[in-house]
Formats: structure tokens, C-alpha cells, sequence
């Protein structure tokens, strides 16, 4: 089911001061954002923390309202649809899981309250028990259960009902670096089986990079950009979103980025830049290399055994460009 | 809703204070006035206060003991310390007289004959004031206690300091509010307390008659005035006291 | 007049830890019936010399002022023997004032129930200016004394009501009454469980289909029901037990108004003591049985779900 967002604003008023010297300032957290989310896509919503991007989430799913613009579900116009008809999953990042409920019947809750009839409960709910890997903890309280279980359990929960659309807000966020690289590799080969419409948020780069098909970089309310993982490395509308992606290293009045940094033993050709290392730095298999050219730090990384046929050194006089093909955009 | 609570507690309320005041300042002139009722009034500070410092200590110590300390049957003495608050307070009268009772009493005969009376006379009020408040202080400060954890005492022991220093100068100041809490509820429960008193005192005129029996016996004997304007002076204890209770809890996060 | 008698006792404070080792407590999360609550205990330090003293000087202390008595009054109740305390107990006029005593706590606890959630629900879920007057005149019950309870009942509800109610002395002011003493139970029983309850599982429910009313049927009520049972056992026996507000309110008619406190006095007051440590026994009794029949249908009603 398609998702289709259509100029959505929203604030959120703020008191600041007290008493008389109290004003009322109101935060912006969507600006006039329109988006267009095609069926059976895995997109991320990117943004560093404040950004919009659950504030966005939230209005989708029907748990905040927009104060002006609409959202469509499949083409319906849902804007003043409560959560309850939307038939939207939502996966939380604390989990929100029904603590006095064992987990098959926390997984089990949107169909009971639909009525269906138990047996088919019971077989919805250990097919699902089984995508989830959870079939052994069926009859445990989820205080039982570790984070990235209790997630799961909330994705089983989520997609129980047979959602539309499926929603995670930040559903990694509360689990240590090991438990989210396994879980991440897991949603992205579960959307390639289930194949709803599905929306993350994260403030994780990598994450989005590594997992959805399409990214939508949030910031201060607007849309920054909407591309592949590619597309937005590669080709990044505008600092911002360059900076967000990746690392940035400053040549001339260029962005580019340090692996985009040819170096090469002076003299160079007439016009090139120069300078000299002042720094190397070995981080397993790349060289992170420091260079100074006049005013200017420049940050060229590649391999490790690239930079030792060099045979360049600290001191050594280099001459840098930018590789040809790669972009450059505006410092 | 509110309108249920207006209508049991805010509008009656305010109705004691109309009549207190339903004659002038003269009725509420004579109470203070009145030597009898004046003692009634010190009396009834006094067996409060007497209360307070007990319960305060005992109340403290017990909590400390519980919430530090790993001992047999502490779950039972747990369960045990909230019986106060459930038994009438008729019951705790008997329960006093039937042991401290001059004549009869388990232990008042040899208290008596030790020249020690304690039912009918100012030890029994005291007694039965803090059997009723008891709990008060202990509920106050045992969770402030637990969720100050033992971390501070533990650094303090680490630099040097004594159980005593240690008790004065860390866990005491860190509990304080807990305690403050609890001494003011613990307060206005000894003030207030009436049916156990009622019981143990003999409520002899002038001697063991305590304001709130005073109350009680200016209304029966038609002196409406003089009980509106007592009661009212014990409902502003009252609500000094959960006003003051109410500036001291933070403020709870909407 | 600070009774020499407790000079005795040294103030326990001296017996504070020693070199803790233990782990700090963890602090309950939410109410667990009964007011002292802290979940499972780990640990917590063995005694010392000093802080074994210290316990058993309280111990005393407590036992003299609450243990002993109480268990006197067991005692001389059953002095009697069966008969005794069943003549003492059936007396027709105590039969009466029992029934009447139990009948009208059990109807206000019911009240309180739904009262006391609906206001704590208010105080907690919603926003409006005089909020914190509401909360001042919920505790104000509880720190009333209680003969000035009763007055403050009488003067809107008695001969001189200025809304031209007057139910003095009829059964209605011993549930007024009641109502009154009890306001405070369960509202500050589910007050704190109610503000630390999971936001997100509500709105997870409503994402999955459920109303309103259902999110709070099956997704906030079982949560509050073990908070609402100790609150309503509170309820009960404080209703059970009442008798300051009584006394001006309502009348203690013998077989009408009378309630079991009152009983319990005049048998005190004709030297029936005996027969006054029946009643009261059984008052006793009845309480606890009502404690542990709300706890225990707390848990069947959690477990359902």
C-alpha cells in the first residue's frame, strides 16, 4: 500500500521563560513536507535527533495529527482516520510491550480484539512465532525476555493483523551494537519475504544505508533529500546531506570525500594542489592521511598497502586532486 | 466528579468554618479563654508532640533496620507495622486497658503497685496516640530510603566516618524530607485521634479530656458554638498540615 | 507527662551500618499492597551487635504498644470459650450493628472503586487549573480528625443543612460517613501506578485496532487492579473500623444507626469486657478475610488478562 504524504505541518508550542517574561515560541516540527512512499518499499526516514522525522512517523501512523496537509494510505485519504482504522503496525523503540501478557498473547492482541476465531489465532500466531524465532519463549513474560527479543516480539505483534503499512520508530535505538547489526540484517531479509510497505526512522547513517531501499533525509522539519543509499552518497543535494552521509574532507572550495583524494609524489602538474603529510594514521586496513596545503587540512583515506607503494611519509611533499568521475560539491 | 468531592468534603468544610465564626470571634474568644478548654488544647499538643518524637525514633530506626538490614521474619514484621491503620480505634482502647489496666490489666497490676498508672491517665493518651500513628513515619521514610540507596553511607565509611557520624551526617540530612513528611502526618493523625482516646482516658474534665473529646462533649451539651469553634481549630491543624505536606512532596511530572 | 516509663529506650539511631556491603535496594515499581513495599529483597546487610540491639529494643517497644494488646484482646475473646464469644457476638442488637457495620463498608469500598479510579484518573490523564486543590481536598479526609468529621458531615447534612438535607441519625449518614473516611484509599493507591504506566502500550494497542475502551479494559485495568484491590482492602477495614464520625452523625441507634465500634464501647463502658474482645475479634476477623479475598481475586483477574 502506498503512502502518500501531501504538504503536512506541524508544531508544537513551547513556553519559554516565566511568568510575564513568558513567551510563547512555537517549534516547528514539519514544515510543509510532502513525500511519496511507493508499495512494498523498505524506506528510511534519516535525521539527526529533533528532526521531524518520528514527529512524521507518528502523523502516518495516526498517533499525532497534523495541523494542516493530509496523509494517504492506498490512496485514501486517512488524515482524520483514528489509529485504530488505519490497520497501520507500529513498532516502537521501548517496545510498548503489554507486560501483565505472556507473548503469544501479546502477539496474539490484534486479532483477538478483531473476534477471529481461537484456532485461527493459534496458527496465526505460531506462524508468526516462527518468523520471529520466538517459537520457545511463546509462554514467557516479556520482563523475560532480552531487548532485541522483546523487538521481535514487537514486529511479530505488529504484523499479526496483516498491516497496510508497517511502521518502526527508531526500533533498534535501545539495544547495544551487536543486538542492532543482527536485528537490522534481519528486518531487511524479513521485508524481502513479507513485502509491506515498510518506514524506519534512525539517526544512524549506516543503518539506513545498509537496509532500506530508499532514504529520506529529515532535517529541521523539511526534506532534505529523497534518493537511493546511492544516490545520496554519491550525489548529495546539498552540505548537509553530504556531511550526514559520510565523511567530508574540504579541498579548495570543493566537498569531497577523503577516499575521493588522489595523492601523489611531487612535483605534480602545473595548477595541481600541494602540500605536505603532517599526519598518517593506520586504521586496520586504511591509511588516513593528513595533509596540509597552505591553509587548508585535507583528509585523503585508501588502502593501507596503496599508500605504502607510495612509499610516501610524514613530511614527505604531495601533490593532491580529486579523482576524476567523483563528485565535488560546494564547500 | 468534582462535583462529588465539592459536595462530600469541600462545601462541609467550609460550612465548619461559617459557624465557627457564625457569632464572631466570641465563641472561638471563649475557647481560648476557658482554662478547661485551653488545657484540653495544651493537652492534646502535648500527647501529639509526645507521639511524634516516639513514633519519629522508632519510626526511623525500624525503617533504617528494614530497608538496610536482612534479618528472620522481616517479612512478617513488614505485614505486622501496617495493623495500626487497620484496627478501629475503639479496639485499641481495649487492647491498651486490657493489658495496662490498674486493676485488671496483664501488666497494670504490677505497674499500679509500682505507683505507674497508665489507663485514665496521661501515659494511656500517649500510648494510644502513638499505637494509631505508628505507621506514618515508616511508610514516609522507607521508600525515600530505598531510593536514596546505601551509595552515600558506603562513600562516607570509605572516608573515615563512624556509624554515628555517618548516620548524622549523610543518611539523616538525605532522608530528611521523608522524615519531615512523615512527622507532619504523624502529627496531624496524633492530633486528630478521638475513639481511642475516648477509651483509655476516662475523659475526666480538666485532667484527660483532650480537645477532641471536648468536641464531642460541647456539641452534646449544646454548646454548638464552642464545639464548631474547636473543630475548627483542629481542621486548620489539618490543613496546615497537608498544605505543608503538599509544599514538601515535589512536584509530581505531568 | 512524656511517659519516664519509655526512658528506657535508647534511640536506635546509634546502630546504624556497618562497612555495607550489600547492593542498594532497588525501589519498588508501583504499589504493591499494604504500604510497605519494596519487591524482592536481595540483600541487605546481616545484623551487627549494635543493630541487633537496636531491632530488639523496638521490637519491644513494639510489642508492648501494639503486639501485646492486640493479642490480649484474641485472648480474652476466647476466655470465653465458643459460647461465650457466639452469645457475645449474636446478641441481637450486636448482631445487627455487625451486619449493618460490614454491609455499609462493603457498598462505599464499591464506590470508592469506581470514584476513586475516575478521580485518580482525572488527577493524573487531565489538565485544568485548581488541580492542585483537588488533591488537597482528597487527603484532607485522612488527616481530619474524626470527630471534627463528623461535625463538618452534620453541617451540611444534618438539622441545620442549608440545602435542607438531613439525614442525621439515619442509615444513610453511616454510609455518608463511611464515604467520607474513606475518600483517600484507592485514589492514592492507583495515583502512582496510574502515572507510571506505559503511554506507548496504549498507543501500541490503538495501532492494532483497539478503542478506547478497550485499550483501557484490557491494557490499563489489569495493570491498576492490584493497586485498586489494596486500596479497597484499605477502604474496607478503615470503614470497618470507624467511629469518631459516627458518634454526632449518626445517633447510634440501637439496631438503626449502630455500628460495631459503638458496641464494642458501651460492652467496655458496662465492664463487658469479655464481650467487647469478642466483637472486636471478630471485626478483626472479618477484615482479614476480606484482605485476602481482594488479593486473591486481584490475581485471577491480572492473570486473565
Amino acid at each position: 500500500m502506498s503512502i502518500e504524504v501531501s504538504a503536512v505541518s506541524k508544531l508544537f508550542p513551547q513556553r519559554s521563560g516565566r511568568g510575564i517574561r513568558a513567551q510563547r515560541d512555537n517549534f516547528v516540527a514539519l514544515d510543509n513536507v510532502s513525500l511519496s512512499i511507493p508499495t512494498g518499499q523498505l524506506t528510511a526516514l534519516l535525521g539527526p535527533s529533533g528532526g521531524g522525522k518520528s514527529t512524521l512517523l507518528r502523523i502516518i501512523a495516526g498517533l499525532e495529527r497534523a495541523d494542516s496537509g493530509r496523509i494517504l494510505i492506498g490512496g485514501v485519504d486517512v488524515t482524520n482516520v483514528p489509529p485504530q482504522r488505519r490497520n497501520v503496525g507500529f513498532v516502537f523503540q521501548h517496545y510498548a510491550a503489554f507486560k501483565h501478557l505472556t507473548v503469544r498473547r501479546n502477539i496474539a492482541f490484534g486479532l483477538e480484539i478483531r473476534r477471529r476465531p481461537k484456532a485461527e489465532i493459534r496458527a496465526r500466531v505460531d506462524e508468526l512465532l516462527a518468523l520471529v524465532h520466538l517459537e520457545q519463549f511463546a509462554d514467557r513474560m516479556p520482563a523475560q525476555l532480552s531487548g532485541g527479543q522483546r523487538q521481535r516480539m514487537a514486529l511479530a505483534r505488529a504484523l499479526a493483523v496483516e498491516p497496510t503499512v508497517l511502521l518502526l520508530d527508531e526500533p533498534f535505538g535501545a539495544l547495544d551494537a551487536k543486538v542492532r547489526k543482527e536485528l537490522r540484517d534481519w528486518l531487511r531479509r524479513l521485508h524481502d519475504e513479507v513485502h509491506v510497505t515498510t518506514v524506519f526512522v534512525t539517526h544512524d547513517q549506516e543503518e539506513a544505508l545498509e537496509v532500506a531501499d530508499e532514504i529520506v533525509v529529515i532535517n529541521d522539519g523539511r526534506v532534505e533529500q529523497v534518493g537511493s543509499p546511492e544516490d545520496l552518497y554519491d550525489r548529495p543535494a546539498n552540505e548537509f546531506v553530504m556531511r550526514f552521509l559520510g565523511p567530508v574532507t574540504q579541498l579548495g572550495d570543493r566537498l569531497v570525500r577523503p577516499h575521493d583524494v588522489r595523492i601523489a609524489p611531487a612535483p605534480a602538474a602545473p595548477g595541481a594542489v600541494t602540500g605536505r603529510i603532517s599526519r598518517v594514521l593506520r586504521v586496520g586496513f586504511e591509511a588516513r592521511v593528513e595533509i596540509r596545503t597552505g591553509d587548508q587540512v585535507v583528509m585523503a583515506t585508501l588502502p593501507h598497502s596503496e599508500f605504502r607503494e607510495l612509499g610516501l611519509d610524514v613530511g614527505a611533499a604531495v601533490a593532491v586532486h580529486v579523482a576524476t568521475g567523483a563528485y565535488a560539491g560546494r564547500g | 466528579m468534582i462535583a462529588y468531592l465539592f459536595l462530600l468534603v469541600a462545601w462541609p468544610l467550609y460550612l465548619v468554618g461559617r459557624n465557627a465564626f457564625a457569632d464572631g470571634l466570641s465563641d472561638l474568644r471563649s475557647i481560648l479563654t476557658d482554662p478547661d478548654a485551653v488545657h484540653a488544647l495544651t493537652l492534646t499538643l502535648q500527647v501529639a508532640a509526645a507521639s511524634v518524637v516516639i513514633n519519629t525514633v522508632f519510626g526511623v530506626g525500624i525503617s533504617l533496620l528494614l530497608v538496610r538490614y536482612r534479618f528472620p521474619g522481616k517479612r512478617v514484621l513488614n505485614a505486622l507495622l501496617d495493623l495500626p491503620l487497620s484496627v478501629s480505634p475503639i479496639v485499641v482502647g481495649l487492647a491498651l486497658i486490657l493489658v495496662y489496666n490498674g486493676r485488671t490489666g496483664w501488666f497494670g497490676q504490677a505497674l499500679e503497685s509500682a505507683g505507674i498508672q497508665v489507663i485514665f491517665s496521661g501515659p494511656g493518651i500517649v500510648m494510644a496516640t502513638a499505637f494509631v500513628a505508628l505507621p506514618l513515619v515508616i511508610r514516609a521514610v522507607v521508600p525515600v530510603l530505598q531510593e536514596v540507596g546505601d551509595e552515600q553511607e558506603q562513600a562516607a565509611r570509605s572516608l573515615g566516618a563512624n556509624a554515628r557520624q555517618t548516620f548524622f551526617r549523610v543518611t539523616l540530612p538525605a532522608i530528611k524530607w521523608g522524615v519531615i513528611y512523615g512527622v507532619v502526618l504523624c502529627l496531624a493523625r496524633s492530633v486528630g485521634e478521638f475513639g481511642a482516646v475516648k477509651v483509655v482516658s476516662g475523659n475526666v474534665l480538666g485532667s484527660t479530656r483532650t480537645a477532641t473529646l471536648m468536641v464531642e462533649e460541647k456539641y452534646l451539651n449544646f454548646d454548638r458554638g464552642g464545639a464548631y469553634a474547636t473543630a475548627f481549630l483542629l481542621a486548620l491543624v489539618a490543613v496546615a498540615a497537608i498544605i505543608s505536606v503538599a509544599i514538601i512532596r515535589p512536584k509530581e511530572p505531568t | 507527662m512524656t511517659a519516664e516509663t519509655f526512658a528506657h529506650r535508647h534511640p536506635p539511631a546509634g546502630s546504624t551500618p556497618h562497612p555495607p556491603a550489600g547492593s542498594a535496594p532497588r525501589p519498588p515499581a508501583g504499589a504493591e499492597p499494604g504500604g510497605l513495599a519494596w519487591g524482592s529483597q536481595e540483600g541487605g546487610l546481616p545484623l551487627t551487635p549494635a543493630s541487633g540491639l537496636g531491632l530488639g529494643v523496638a521490637m519491644l517497644w513494639f510489642s508492648l504498644l501494639v503486639l501485646i494488646p492486640l493479642t490480649a484482646v484474641m485472648v480474652t475473646a476466647s476466655e470465653q470459650g465458643w459460647s461465650g464469644f457466639w452469645r457475645a457476638v449474636t446478641n441481637e442488637q450486636t448482631a445487627a450493628a455487625i451486619r449493618l457495620t460490614v454491609a455499609t463498608a462493603l457498598l462505599v469500598t464499591a464506590v470508592n472503586v469506581v470514584m476513586g479510579t475516575a478521580i485518580a484518573w482525572v488527577l493524573v490523564r487531565d489538565r485544568f487549573p485548581g488541580k492542585r486543590v483537588l488533591e488537597l481536598l482528597i487527603d484532607i479526609p485522612f488527616a481530619l480528625p474524626t470527630i471534627v468529621a463528623g461535625l463538618v458531615l452534620l453541617s451540611l447534612y444534618g438539622p441545620q443543612s442549608p440545602i435542607g438535607i438531613n439525614i442525621a441519625n439515619t442509615r444513610p449518614a453511616v454510609f455518608l460517613a463511611f464515604l467520607f473516611v474513606t475518600l483517600p484509599f484507592v485514589v492514592r493507591s492507583v495515583q502512582p501506578v496510574l502515572s507510571e504506566l506505559d503511554r506507548e502500550a496504549e498507543e501500541a494497542a490503538a495501532s492494532l485496532g483497539a478503542g478506547r475502551f478497550t485499550v483501557f479494559r484490557r491494557i490499563i485495568l489489569p495493570s491498576l487492579t492490584p493497586a485498586i484491590a489494596a486500596g479497597a482492602a484499605l477502604s474496607f477495614a478503615r470503614g470497618v473500623s470507624e467511629y469518631g464520625s459516627l458518634v454526632l452523625l449518626s445517633g447510634n441507634l440501637p439496631g438503626k444507626t449502630e455500628v460495631a465500634s459503638v458496641r464494642i464501647l458501651s460492652s467496655i463502658e458496662n465492664d463487658n469486657l469479655g464481650g467487647a474482645a469478642a466483637i472486636a475479634t471478630l471485626l478483626l476477623a472479618i477484615s482479614l478475610v476480606v484482605i485476602v479475598a481482594v488479593d486473591l481475586l486481584q490475581r485471577k483477574l491480572v492473570r486473565r488478562g
